[in-house]
């Protein structure tokens, strides 16, 4: 008998990796930053479905959220574009390879006011895409200017109010055309866990408003995007599981008390009721929900529109199921022939 | 008894001189939504058919009804397709420009018109035919509402009558236009040609001299305009991703190019497109989708023009620094800011050179004819993988939007070219790679695409201060490695991009550089110049930026250098200025017309003499 003793078996995921493979380098942002555990959560849920890092593309605009795809999935292509037009970058690169799994990281100055003409032409589009909006409610990397989800009376750190109402970028969503629609908090990991599981199952554009308090200047008494307030005033729409293909679905739980939505890949969504019974695939009842929880003052959060049959802009453009990027010449460039007819026809 | 019932031919000036054969220019004004393209574009193509080199150049209004538009058709036995100044024979259908029109000619002109218009009491040193349309399309068209699209038929009819313009020409023409499916129309517009063409047989004699005969040099040519040409070019070669924003001049562009891709680009076998042409939002997004397209391996494109470049000018810096392979066409227009959009010019030219902030430069491709829009275009996308950056197509609204007699293109014969990009294979072979490292000496490094299967397949791009491994970096030393490997890697396009076309003559001690549209005055000037001041002119036609060594040589070869710019500013000239040493610059000279018009070498012959003191 041996009395060596044995390192103890790695662990790795369905696809046999560990989860090193899924970080990224370290932060540079500031350390509490919510966007921080936005990104261990995305390293989290990657690593744990078995997505394979080389089928990932990140993309990103201009500020402190758009600096953090650096932070997670290393062994992803990233591109860190301009300010506000991640959405452009992304939809080019998804049409010339549709088989990547394309994961946006925005924030809420690059999408809710430079970028919000891409953001919405991304939204009326539904490319498929995971755009994740870290909110903030602030400019970071420029040292606290309002952005424009701040909320009207939301103070500065300085004490200045803001006179301007927000934009909702879940309700921008919901209205024009995105397929999976969800709020959550960066401090509540099981809920966001849930939430960017879907969104990697959804076939279609998920966009996922994260608020995700800055610790330097947005989390002082009179920020409605502070970790105490946003603690103090969540509302969750209910608890939310995420079932995967890969598992075993049997175990149900009280008639009545979930709804269960089926994902394109086959992963299941299960959603059990807390105080209200609310329909995810219903769009109006979102929209509803969510002007009741402005009125309220309430940090709305859950799966606020699922929506499984509407056709992806690929499928309206009929393009080929394999990636444009690699089709050989003998399917780009026409035959000799063709050239030929149309120099008859024009002559 | 009106006094336009009088026989036209007793009142005008009689022949003088022996008729002037295939070579005039005929303009026709009109107002734009009348339909008057049609007949005009038939006009041309009959005078094509007939064996005569001929151009046809729109001048038309921002505005889609009811704004003047002219149309002029040169026919030029000795090959001559620029634009000419002096119209020769009118045709006035406009009331509200037609005075001017008229007082605008030189004395001996032809002038058919509307016979209401009365314009044979404006002047009594033209040839004037009065021709009562709204009488004679009646009978041609009983469908009220459409007598006004057909009524300018007639004047097919009366014009090739008076130029001796085979009536068989003209129907094959229109048979041509309409196509089979609008044979129809095709039937309606003929009865009112032939109508035309029956009133001036029996009613005019002919006094003016201009006339045509068959001639044998359109003979398996084509008519194509320089946008449709682009499009083709871009079809053949492998584009697979376009995004687009529609402006005026480039929109055709685009447009033509889904029509040829719905035929031709639809896989036979999966019956699904392998392609995708996406109208985006704005410019921004369009040069953004491109560039994220050309980014994962697609071969991408955008069209735009002068307000679409400023906008797209953040982005291109992006492709520039990223390096990231993208074609740009610029159908240039007049600008500034909004400008005359549908005037040409080659207004963009040292802008688009250096688009964005901070130091870059783009390759730029100037193509002169339908011929070259095909090939270049080919060419410009292995240009753009090859160097992986931003290429420019340029062309102007002269180019793009007229129509152009052509020879046919030819199927391209180099390979389509994807330029560094490592596989999965690569990579085991190699066990990784540096994105930004000049490992081949040309300043290219290698990419992967995004999807390449391999744990060292991926790396990350920015727009921000990066290493050679693609890393964020702050570093002095490593912004300026970077900097000049893309310097280098600019310097090494300089000896990949299209060589001049030169017109070599050792004993000329002066020369011409132009680009693009200005070849046609500039050709057709040098033999104003030979044959009426003696200056027998050299000519070096620039197909590309960076300019070549072969551009520096063909100034040193000259005692003075005229640098034709279609702009105000001489844009051409200074990008020269910018690349050459003192001693060079000091032998330009500069020829500028920015009047928004086509070039003509009567304006370039009048310039150089002005200024060789002649």
């Amino acid at each position: 008998m041996s009395t060596t003793l044995n390192p103890p078996p790695k662990k790795v995921n369905r696809i046999g990796l560990e989860v090193l493979p899924y970080k990224g380098s370290k932060t540079t942002l500031c350390a509490g930053c919510g966007h921080n555990s936005i990104s261990e959560r995305i390293v989290e849920c990657f690593y744990e479905l078995g997505v394979a890092p080389h089928s990932v593309a990140k993309f990103s605009g201009i500020g402190c959220s758009s600096k953090s795809p650096a932070y997670f999935l290393g062994m992803s292509h990233g591109f860190n574009a301009v300010h506000g037009r991640m959405p452009a970058i992304a939809t080019g690169a998804i049409l010339a390879n549709r088989e990547l799994l394309g994961l946006g990281v925005t924030g809420d100055g690059d999408t809710a006011s430079i970028g919000i003409g891409q953001f919405m032409h991304l939204v009326r589009r539904n490319i498929p895409l995971i755009y994740v909006i870290e909110n903030n409610g602030v400019y970071g990397l420029t040292k606290g200017q309002f952005s424009a989800t701040a909320d009207l009376g939301s103070t500065l750190k300085g004490g200045t109010p803001n006179d301007l109402p927000p934009f909702d970028c879940c309700a921008l969503a919901l209205k024009w055309g995105a397929t999976f629609v969800a709020r959550s908090f960066s401090g509540d990991k099981k809920q966001l866990q849930a939430i960017l599981k879907t969104a990697i199952a959804h076939k279609g554009l998920s966009v996922i408003d994260v608020i995700s308090p800055c610790v330097t200047f947005n989390d002082h008494e009179g920020s409605t995007k502070s970790y105490s307030y946003v603690k103090d005033h969540e509302e969750a729409l209910h608890e939310l599981d995420f079932v995967p293909f890969y598992e075993d679905i049997s175990v149900e739980i009280g008639e009545g008390e979930t709804r269960e939505v089926t994902l394109h890949d086959g992963s299941h969504l299960r959603i059990r009721k807390l105080s209200r019974d609310f329909d995810p695939t219903d769009r109006l009842a979102a929209l509803a929900a969510l002007e009741e929880a402005e009125t309220k003052g309430e940090v709305l959060t859950g799966v606020l529109y699922v929506n499984t049959n509407k056709p992806d802009f690929l499928e309206l453009l009929n393009l080929e199921t394999t990636a444009l990027a690699t089709l050989p010449e003998s399917k780009v460039r026409p035959q000799r022939e063709v050239l030929d007819l149309v120099m008859e026809e024009l002559r | 008894m009106s006094t336009l019932e009088v026989s036209p031919a007793d009142t005008q000036p009689g022949r003088t001189g022996p008729s002037i054969v295939n070579d005039f220019s005929i303009q026709v004004s009109t107002v734009n939504g009348s339909g008057s393209q049609t007949a005009n574009t038939v006009l041309m193509r009959a005078i094509f058919q007939m064996g005569i080199p001929v151009s046809g150049k729109n001048m038309f209004p921002s505005n889609i009804a009811g704004l003047p538009t002219w149309f002029t058709i040169r026919a030029s036995k000795s090959g001559y397709i620029g634009r000419r100044k002096e119209i020769d024979f009118l045709v006035a259908m406009n009331p509200e420009t037609a005075r001017e029109d008229v007082m605008k000619l030189d004395g001996g002109a032809a002038v058919v018109y509307d016979e209401p218009l009365k314009l044979n009491e404006l002047r009594s040193d033209l040839h004037f035919y009065p021709v009562p349309f709204d009488k004679l399309v009646g009978p041609v068209c009983p469908e009220a509402k459409l007598r006004k699209l057909v009524r300018n038929m007639i004047y097919d009819g009366v014009v090739a009558h008076l130029l001796e313009i085979d009536m068989e020409e003209v129907h094959k023409a229109l048979v041509k236009q309409f196509g089979k499916k609008k044979a129809k129309a095709a039937e309606l517009n003929w009865g009112a040609a032939r109508a035309g063409f029956e009133y001036a047989a029996k009613t005019f004699t002919k006094a003016d001299p201009y006339r045509v005969e068959r001639m044998n040099q359109t003979a398996g040519k084509i008519i194509i305009d320089g946008n449709a040409s682009c499009a083709l070019g871009a079809m053949f070669a492998g584009v697979t991703v376009v995004t687009w924003y529609p402006i005026t001049p480039s929109s055709s562009l685009v447009e033509t190019l889904i029509g040829y891709m719905r035929r031709f680009r639809i896989d036979p076998e999966t019956k699904r497109a392998t392609y995708a042409i996406v109208q985006a939002e704005d410019e921004l997004a369009s040069i953004g989708m491109a560039l994220g397209a050309g980014w994962a391996g697609a071969r991408a494109m955008t069209a735009t023009a002068g307000p679409g470049i400023s906008l797209m000018s953040e982005f291109i810096g992006l492709g520039y620094y990223a390096e990231v392979p993208a074609v740009i066409f610029d159908v240039e227009r007049v600008g500034p800011s909004t400008g005359l959009p549908t005037r040409t010019q080659q207004g963009d030219l040292l802008t688009t050179a250096v688009l964005s902030h901070g130091d870059t430069k783009h390759p730029m491709f100037f193509p002169c004819s339908p011929e070259e829009c095909f090939s270049m275009t080919v060419d410009a996308f292995n240009f753009a993988e090859q160097f992986q950056t931003p290429v420019f197509v340029m062309t102007d609204l002269d180019l793009g939007m007229n129509n152009w007699m052509a020879d046919p293109f030819e199927y391209p014969t180099t390979p389509i070219r994807r330029g560094k990009v490592l596989t999965a294979e690569d990579l085991d072979r190699l066990g990784g790679f540096q994105r930004y490292k000049d490992v081949d000496g040309d300043g290219v490094g290698y990419r992967t695409l995004p999807g390449t299967k391999h744990p060292h397949g991926s790396y990350f791009t920015r727009g921000s201060g990066h290493n050679e491994k693609a890393q964020y970096t702050e570093r002095e030393d490593d912004y300026v490695n970077n900097m000049d490997r893309l310097a280098h890697k600019f310097e090494v396009m300089r000896k990949h991009v299209p060589e001049p076309q030169v017109h070599f003559n050792p004993k000329a001690r002066v020369g011409f550089v132009a680009c693009g549209t200005s070849d046609y005055a500039v050709r057709e000037s040098c033999d104003q110049l030979r044959a009426e001041y003696g200056i027998e002119a050299n000519y070096l036609r620039l197909r590309a930026y960076p300019f070549t060594e072969r551009v520096k040589d063909f100034i040193h070869q000259h005692d003075r250098v005229y640098v034709v710019d279609q702009n105000r500013d001489g844009q051409l000239l200074g990008l020269m200025k910018l690349d050459f040493e003192l001693d060079l610059v000091a032998k330009l000279r500069s020829v500028r017309y920015y009047g928004g018009l086509p070039l003509d070498a009567r304006t370039v012959t009048d310039d150089v003499v002005k200024q060789e003191g002649k």
